[in-house]
C-alpha cells in the first residue's frame, strides 16, 4: 500500500450559518486516482478550493508530505487545479496557456519550450499550439487545461467536474483518456464529481460526500457493494430498503416478516439493504416475498422490472439479464442470497 | 415563370425586410437626419469658400486645409492634445482603481457606488462648472482652507489656469472613465485570476497579465470617452481657463460664431473627427487582438 500523500483532517469550514465542511478527514495515497463524490452543495467543491488555497478552513489541517499546507499562500503549492470551467486565459494562445505556469516558476526559454511541446504532444494538441481557447471545442480546450496543470508537474493535481462540461460521446472517450494520463504521467489525481458513474469507472477510492460530510471512503467495489450508511446505499447505485428491527438472521420488517440478511448490524433498528441485481425470481414455495410486476423496463443487456409489494410503500426493483420474462400485473415470487443483504443501523 | 411556392417566399421576404424596417426605422432616420447629412454638409464646407456674412460661397478651395498649419492654430490643436491627454492620462490613474474597487464590492453596494459616480451628471453641466470658480478662485475655500492650516501664506493663483482647465475637465468627464472600466473588470471571470494564481502567479503578476490585458478593450474606451469630449470642450477652456487657455473647441465656435468663417471650422472639426475615426480603428484592432477573434492561424 502507498503512503499518504495528502493527509486532510478535521477540517471544516462555514460560511455564515451554513456548514460546508463537518470535521472531515481524508487521506489520499500517492499516485492513487482519488474521486470526491457527492451532490451540488455536499462540499465537495469547497474542500478542493480549502486544497488550492483559495478558501481557508476554520478548523483542520492538511499536510502534504511533511510541510503543512495551510501555512502555502495559494501561488507557492505544489498543487495545481483544472477549473471546471476551464478558466483558460482567452488573449493567449494554446502554447501560451500552457507556458504560463512555466514562466511563473522562472524557468528558461528552451525548458519551457521543450515542456510546452511535450505536453502538448500528450494531449494531442501539438496542430493547435497558436490557436486561441475560443477556436477550440469543448473537448480540446478541456485538454489545454489539463495540459496547462500537469505542465507544471504538480505533487497533486486536482480536477473540479473535469467532464461536466462535455457531450456524453466525448466524455466516455475523455474518461479513458484521463486514466491513461494519470498512470503515464505519474501525478496524484483528485477528481470531484457529482456523476456517479464517472467516480466509479475512473477512481481508485473514493470519498462519499453529504452535507459537509464525508460518509464513506472506499473503493469502487466496496462503496457499491458494502456502503456503510443509506444515504452511501442510496447514491451510489439503485437499492431497495427495507425498514425494521434487526436480528443474527435479517431484519425484522411490519408486514412483511423476517427478511434475511446476514451483513451488518444484528440488533436494534435497522434498513435492509438489497440492490436489485440480487434479487431472484423464485418459485412460490422458495419465495421471501411476493408482489405485482408494476413496469417493466428494458435497457439493452439486462431489464429492471418494478414490482409493488403488500404493506410496502416504495416499489422494489429486480435486475434480471436479457428480456423481462415477466408482464405487467403477473405475481411474481422473490429471493435472494442472504449474504448479498446489508443491515444498516443510519 | 416562377412558382407560386417561389412567389410566396418572395412575399414572405418582403414581409421580413418590411418587419426589420420597423424596428430599424427610427435608428436608421436618426443616424440619417442628425449624423450623416450634417457631415456631409461639415466635409463639403471644408471645400468651399467663406460667404462675408457666415456660409459658405460654391466655389471650390484647399485653402482651408493650408491654415491649419499655420503656427498659430498648430499650436492651439498642441495645447488642446496636451490637455485631454494630460486629462485622460489623470482620469485613467484615478478611475481604474475606482472602477476595479467598486467592481470588486459586494453585489448589493455595487448599483449605489455607480449611482454616487453619475450622480453629478444631475446637475447642469454649467452650474458644475461654475461651482468650481467658487472652489478654486483666491477667496475660495481651497485657498481659504489652505491658509487657515497654515500651509500657504497668500492665496494661490489656481483659477485661470490651465491646471483648472484639467481639474474642470477631469471633473467633468470621469464617470465616462469609470463606467466602461467597471464593466469589463464586472465581466471578467474571476476564475482566470484564481487559476493564474493556482499556476504560481503572485497577485501583482496575475493582475498585469491577465486583469490588465482582459480589461484593456474598457479601458481604451473610457479614455476615449474622456480624450474627446476634453479635446472638443469650449466651456470648462472658457470659464476655468479665463480665455488664456484656447482649445480646438473654443476655435470651431468661433470659427462659426464669431469670425464667420464657416469652411475654416468645418475643416478643425473634421480633423476632430478624423482623430477620433483613427482612436476607435485603434481601440477596435488592440481588443480584437485580446479576444482572439477573426485571426484564424
Amino acid at each position: 500500500m502507498n503512503k499518504p500523500l495528502l493527509s486532510i483532517t478535521g477540517v471544516s469550514k462555514f460560511f455564515g450559518d451554513v456548514t460546508a465542511l463537518d470535521d472531515v478527514s481524508v487521506d489520499i495515497r500517492e499516485n492513487e486516482f482519488f474521486a470526491l463524490l457527492g451532490p451540488s452543495g455536499c462540499g465537495k467543491t469547497t474542500l478542493l478550493r480549502v486544497l488550492a488555497g483559495f478558501e481557508s478552513p476554520d478548523a483542520g489541517s492538511v499536510t502534504l508530505g511533511t510541510q503543512s499546507l495551510l501555512a502555502l499562500p495559494p501561488n507557492k503549492r505544489p498543487i495545481n487545479l483544472m477549473f471546471q470551467s476551464y478558466a483558460l486565459f482567452p488573449h493567449m494562445s494554446v502554447e501560451k496557456n500552457v507556458a504560463y505556469g512555466l514562466q511563473r516558476e522562472g524557468l528558461g526559454k528552451d525548458e519551457i519550450r521543450d515542456r510546452v511541446t511535450e505536453v502538448l504532444a500528450t494531449v494531442g494538441l501539438t496542430d493547435k499550439a497558436s490557436r486561441r481557447p475560443a477556436q477550440l471545442s469543448g473537448g480540446q480546450r478541456q485538454r489545454v487545461a489539463l495540459a496547462r496543470a500537469i505542465v507544471k508537474r504538480p505533487q497533486l493535481l486536482l480536477l473540479d467536474e473535469p467532464l461536466s462540461a462535455l457531450d456524453r460521446k466525448v466524455r466516455a472517450e475523455m474518461q479513458l483518456e484521463l486514466k491513461r494520463l494519470q498512470h503515464e504521467v505519474g501525478i496524484t489525481f483528485v477528481v470531484v464529481t457529482h456523476d456517479q458513474d464517472e467516480a466509479m469507472s475512473m477512481a481508485d477510492r473514493i470519498a462519499v460526500m453529504s452535507e459537509g460530510v464525508v460518509q464513506q471512503v472506499a473503493s469502487p467495489v466496496d462503496l457499491y457493494s458494502r456502503p456503510e450508511n443509506l444515504f452511501v446505499a442510496d447514491f451510489i447505485g439503485s437499492s431497495n430498503a427495507f425498514r425494521g428491527t434487526a436480528s443474527e438472521a435479517g431484519v425484522q420488517v411490519e408486514g412483511l416478516g423476517l427478511l434475511p440478511g446476514t451483513v451488518g448490524a444484528s440488533a436494534g433498528e435497522a434498513t435492509l439493504v438489497i440492490r436489485p441485481e440480487d434479487i431472484r425470481l423464485v418459485d412460490q414455495d422458495q419465495a421471501v416475498l411476493t408482489g405485482n410486476v408494476v413496469d417493466t423496463q428494458f435497457t439493452g443487456g439486462s431489464s429492471t422490472i418494478a414490482l409493488s409489494i403488500p404493506n410496502h410503500a416504495a416499489p422494489v426493483l429486480v435486475t434480471c439479464q436479457g428480456s423481462a420474462s415477466v408482464t405487467r400485473g403477473e405475481t411474481v415470487h422473490l429471493a435472494w442470497d442472504e449474504s448479498r443483504a446489508i443491515k444498516l443501523t443510519k | 415563370m416562377t412558382s407560386p411556392a417561389a412567389q410566396g417566399r418572395g412575399a414572405e421576404r418582403r414581409r421580413a425586410l418590411g418587419a426589420r424596417f420597423i424596428f430599424l426605422g427610427p435608428g436608421l432616420f436618426y443616424v440619417t437626419v442628425f449624423m450623416a447629412i450634417p457631415m456631409v454638409l461639415v466635409l463639403s464646407y471644408a471645400f468651399l469658400k467663406r460667404g462675408r456674412f457666415g456660409g459658405v460661397k460654391m466655389e471650390f478651395t484647399l485653402d482651408n486645409f493650408h491654415r491649419v498649419i499655420e503656427s498659430v492654430y498648430v499650436s492651439v490643436i498642441g495645447n488642446s492634445i496636451l490637455i485631454a491627454t494630460i486629462t485622460t492620462i489623470l482620469a485613467l490613474a484615478i478611475g481604474y482603481p475606482t472602477a476595479y474597487a467598486i467592481a470588486r464590492l459586494p453585489r448589493k453596494w455595487r448599483n449605489l457606488a455607480l449611482v454616487l459616480v453619475v450622480l453629478p451628471f444631475w446637475t447642469n453641466f454649467l452650474i458644475r462648472t461654475y461651482a468650481w470658480i467658487l472652489l478654486l478662485n483666491s477667496e475660495g475655500p481651497l485657498n481659504k482652507g489652505l491658509m487657515a492650516v497654515g500651509i500657504l501664506h497668500e492665496p494661490l493663483d489656481l483659477l485661470y489656469t490651465r491646471g483648472a482647465v484639467v481639474v474642470g475637465l477631469l471633473y467633468a468627464y470621469l464617470p465616462l472613465m469609470i463606467l466602461p472600466i467597471y464593466a469589463s473588470v464586472e465581466r471578467l471571470d474571476n476564475s482566470l485570476i484564481e487559476a493564474a494564481t493556482n499556476l504560481g502567479a503572485s497577485r501583482a503578476r496575475a493582475f498585469f497579465t491577465i486583469t490588465l490585458p482582459l480589461t484593456l478593450p474598457g479601458t481604451m474606451i473610457g479614455a476615449i470617452f474622456v480624450f474627446v469630449p476634453s479635446l472638443g470642450n469650449f466651456i470648462v477652456p472658457e470659464l476655468l481657463g479665463g480665455g488664456k487657455t484656447v482649445m480646438i473647441g473654443n476655435l470651431i465656435r468661433d470659427q462659426f460664431l464669431k469670425a464667420r468663417d464657416w469652411p475654416f471650422g468645418a475643416v478643425l472639426a473634421l480633423i476632430m473627427v478624423a482623430l477620433l475615426i483613427i482612436l476607435f480603428a485603434g481601440q477596435a484592432a488592440i481588443s480584437r487582438r485580446i479576444n482572439g477573434r477573426g485571426r484564424h492561424a
